[in-house]
């Protein structure tokens, strides 16, 4: 029957029904629904792995093991398991793998827009590129007969507007994948001589796939009018058709690595101007180049950002669509630390002290925005605290007495641990804290090593993060409750002050857990309240100022009273000590 | 038939998803193709959210663009006044008039502009305005605000009857809520027949 379905629900469907029984993953936006959709499925056994390089490495294992298996992750992931990617090119599978890496063009929720089709083409590994949710269905499953086929991973490369677009599917049913059995064969150790035999095998391979990029169904051509013909893929044909109608031909590639040559040769002899209309990089374009066609692609349409309709109308001088509007300013609605976020202490103790922090990817991201401002720069995930080392390698005390760098504990799991290994053993001074809110809060309230549970909230092993940071020979390692700001704010000079390095762990979890017990809404005692603005220097998005004093709403507060500590007036409750 | 556009805009934390949910589930059932495409991740965090729900014979870009909606539903005004470039010069807004404030208004950068419904019609917009809140407090719950918006969106599609709407009810909604979001949704319907356009 039709269904309304998300893409990245659709590539999970697609797993189930190609009989997947292994996906291990590490979430991210916008890739991460793909693996807690397959989760829905009680046959395939699904997991959350510390990072990409260790889903990738555990996926790989269990196609040795004989079953089809597959991770997912975004573009930023596939760095990580780029180590593992370009050796299982040569090693190969034993049964079907497939790696879903979702790119971000317009970064909706990512620090940068690379596109994932070059590690396709630097690790010789096959990616098709589906442009609706049946495709994102079929092609995975097609993804692992090529993978069998091929003796290859395979990609299937998903974009936000794919992955977060629900349109019609008709599923079908899960077919039996009988386990292969493991063989031990020696030419699988990959050094001197069977790399080198293996990489002769995957050149083949590549030239093997290009004859079948040249008349696979993924790969197909629409003509319509000659005038103009448009190559293009994924979300790009879908803008190509609105704007085009049949007044263009069309050659859609579903296979965006390796690509065709005589399929391409043979549309542009059919049309007169040629266009590619790709996303990001001009990585089709450079294909036709190549050939020695002449196409339009990045003089014509931007490197940066997301394509639209309009965006390719205005670029081709095409009319657009009149519009209203009114004059005045609208102020922008940036996404806020929640009413209650445990974060936010930590940030306005950083913020009043004026350190240097180096930050890291996560909800705390959000410690950058105003009021709090309490964050000079953050790089990729773990960077806090390698990046922090290095600073204040070059800074020396200047540095190690006023800087620090603050880590989620999904992030500190996933690349934080060898960050810190690097403090202790190169013996910088740093200071490092670890938000612990028990969850990975950014990406939807994933569990992960630290929260004692696994992705579908079973019990679970639990990272002792005290006795991990003690363990890599960090000794000063202490505990604070972020709703405490005096006990933060001591905490924070104190591990300044001292001559060795220190973790600070701030714990409290995240207050959007699902089943969190919460205190009742605080008020305002307007008789005491002055109108200082000063509980508004922690940026809550349940306290505004109305009639020059300040207002609670209490659909949002929780209770924390972390602004109670702020207000000198006693307008606000302040701390009552409560359990964490 | 060509394709049409809702947009259905908002804060995140509002309940659009359910609302688009709704929407999509009807139109598809009605024999149309449909996408329905919207962003998460950061949005969730009290930020501006923006779903697109497009339908027709055959439906290609998932998105709507600037001038192309035939009909915005906003959840809150300030959303409706961002997102009137997208309408359609004949389009139909239908916004609620509750009032959230954004942080930069919070924190006193930015002021929330004042009488924007009156503004928006003055640049020419069909503006259907109410306070759905209100409606849903009648219906017994703030939290029905999105579908009580629904009922009220339900007018603008004479060719599909009530029931089909309450038949999507109660595929979607738990069974705990469904009366309770039948009741939003009867009075959003009612306010939107009411209304004079
Ligand atoms: C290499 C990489 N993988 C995944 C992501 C996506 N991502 C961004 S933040 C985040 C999780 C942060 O969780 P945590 O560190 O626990 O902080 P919280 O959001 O809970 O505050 C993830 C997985 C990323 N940015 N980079």
């Amino acid at each position: 029957m039709k269904e309304l379905m998300l893409g990245n629900k659709a590539v999970a469907r697609g797993m189930y029904e190609a009989g997947v029984t292994f996906i291990s993953s590490y979430p991210g936006t916008p890739s991460t629904e793909i693996t807690e959709e397959a989760a829905k499925y009680s046959e395939i056994d699904c997991e959350w792995a510390p990072n990409e390089k260790v889903a990738l490495e555990a996926a790989h294992g269990a196609t040795l093991g004989g079953v089809r298996a597959a991770c997912a992750m975004k573009h930023v992931g596939l760095n990580v398991a780029a180590d593992p990617l370009f050796t299982i090119s040569y090693q190969g599978v034993n049964a079907g793998l497939v790696i879903c890496v979702a790119d971000d063009p317009g970064m909706h929720s990512s620090q940068n827009e690379q596109d994932s089709r070059h590690y396709a083409r630097a690790a010789k590994v096959p990616m098709l590129e589906p442009a609706d949710s049946e495709e994102a269905r079929v092609f995975t499953k097609r993804a692992f007969e090529l993978s069998e086929k091929y003796n290859t991973p395979v990609f299937i490369r998903m974009c936000t507007r794919i992955a977060h677009s629900q349109s019609v599917v008709e599923p079908e049913e899960r077919e039996a994948f009988p386990q292969v059995p493991y063989q031990k064969d020696p030419t699988k150790v990959m050094m001197t001589a069977n790399s080198r035999n293996a990489h002769v095998r995957v050149e083949q391979r590549t030239k093997d796939l290009i004859a079948l990029a040249e008349n696979t169904e993924l790969n197909r051509v629409e003509m319509g009018d000659t005038h103009i013909g448009v190559i293009t893929s994924s979300t790009s044909y879908q803008y190509a058709r609105e704007v085009f109608g049949e007044r263009a031909s069309v050659l859609k590639l579903g296979m965006v690595w390796p690509l065709p040559e005589q399929l391409i040769r043979d549309f542009a002899a059919k049309v007169e101007t040629l266009y590619v209309l790709e996303e990001l990089d001009p990585f089709i374009e450079e294909h036709c180049r190549k050939l020695g066609i002449r196409v339009h692609g990045k003089d014509v349409f931007p490197i940066c950002g997301e394509f639209s309709q309009n965006l390719v109308r205005a670029c081709l001088g095409f009319d657009e669509p009149q519009t209203l509007s009114v004059s005045d300013a609208i102020p922008g609605r940036p996404p806020v630390m929640c009413a209650g976020c445990p974060h936010r202490g930590v940030f306005y103790v950083l913020h009043k002290k004026k350190l240097m922090v180096y930050g890291d990817i996560g909800c705390y991201t959000l410690g950058a925005i105003a009021p709090l401002n309490a964050m000079d720069l953050n790089v990729c995930m773990g960077a806090s605290c390698s990046g922090l080392h290095g600073f204040n390698k070059a800074m020396g005390a200047a540095g190690e007495k006023n800087s620090v760098g603050v880590i989620g504990d999904s992030t500190f799991i996933h690349s934080g641990i060898t960050g810190i290994t690097e403090i202790a053993y190169n013996m910088s001074n740093s200071t490092v804290i670890i938000l612990d809110n028990s969850i990975t809060g950014m990406t939807g309230h994933q569990q992960n090593p630290t929260t004692g549970k696994n992705l579908r909230g079973d019990p679970a092993g639990k990272v002792d993060l005290e006795a991990l940071c003690h363990a890599v020979g960090i000794r000063r390692v202490r505990v604070v409750d972020p709703y405490d700001l005096a006990a933060v704010e001591a905490a924070v000079t104190e591990e300044l002050a001292a001559e060795e390095p220190s973790v600070i762990i701030s714990r409290r979890p995240c207050v959007m857990i699902r089943g969190m017990k919460h205190q009742p809404p605080i008020q305002v005692d307007s008789a005491r309240c002055v109108g200082c603005r000063q509980c508004m220097q922690i940026g809550c998005p349940a306290i505004s100022f109305r009639e020059k004093k300040a207002r609670i709403d209490p659909t949002l507060c929780i209770g924390c009273r972390v602004c109670g500590q702020m207000c000198r007036f006693s307008a606000l409750p302040g701390r009552e000590v409560t359990e964490a | 038939m060509s394709t049409k556009n809702i947009m259905i805009v908002g804060v995140g934390g509002q309940g659009t998803l359910l609302a688009s949910k709704l929407l999509g589930d009807v139109l598809l059932r009605q024999g149309y193709d449909v996408k329905v495409s919207e962003v998460h991740g950061m949005s969730q965090r009290g930020g501006s959210v923006v779903t697109y729900v497009r339908y027709g014979e055959k439906v290609y870009s998932p998105v709507i663009d600037r001038g192309e909606a035939d009909v915005i539903l906003s959840f809150e005004k300030l959303e409706a006044a961002r997102w009137l470039s997208w309408l359609k010069p004949e389009g139909l807004m239908i916004t609620n008039t509750q009032e959230m404030e954004p942080m930069p208004v919070i924190t006193g950068a930015a002021a929330y502009p004042e009488n924007l419904v009156e503004k928006m019609r003055a640049a020419g917009a069909r503006v259907m305005a109410k306070d759905f809140l209100a409606i849903a407090m009648e219906a017994g719950s703030p939290r029905t605000v999105n579908v009580a918006l629904i009922g009220c969106l339900s007018t603008s599609f004479a060719e599909i009857p009530e029931e089909d709407w309450l038949a999507a009810i109660d595929r979607i909604v738990p069974e705990k809520f469904r009366d309770l979001n039948k009741k939003a949704f009867a009075l959003g319907r009612q306010a939107g027949q009411k209304e004079d356009r």
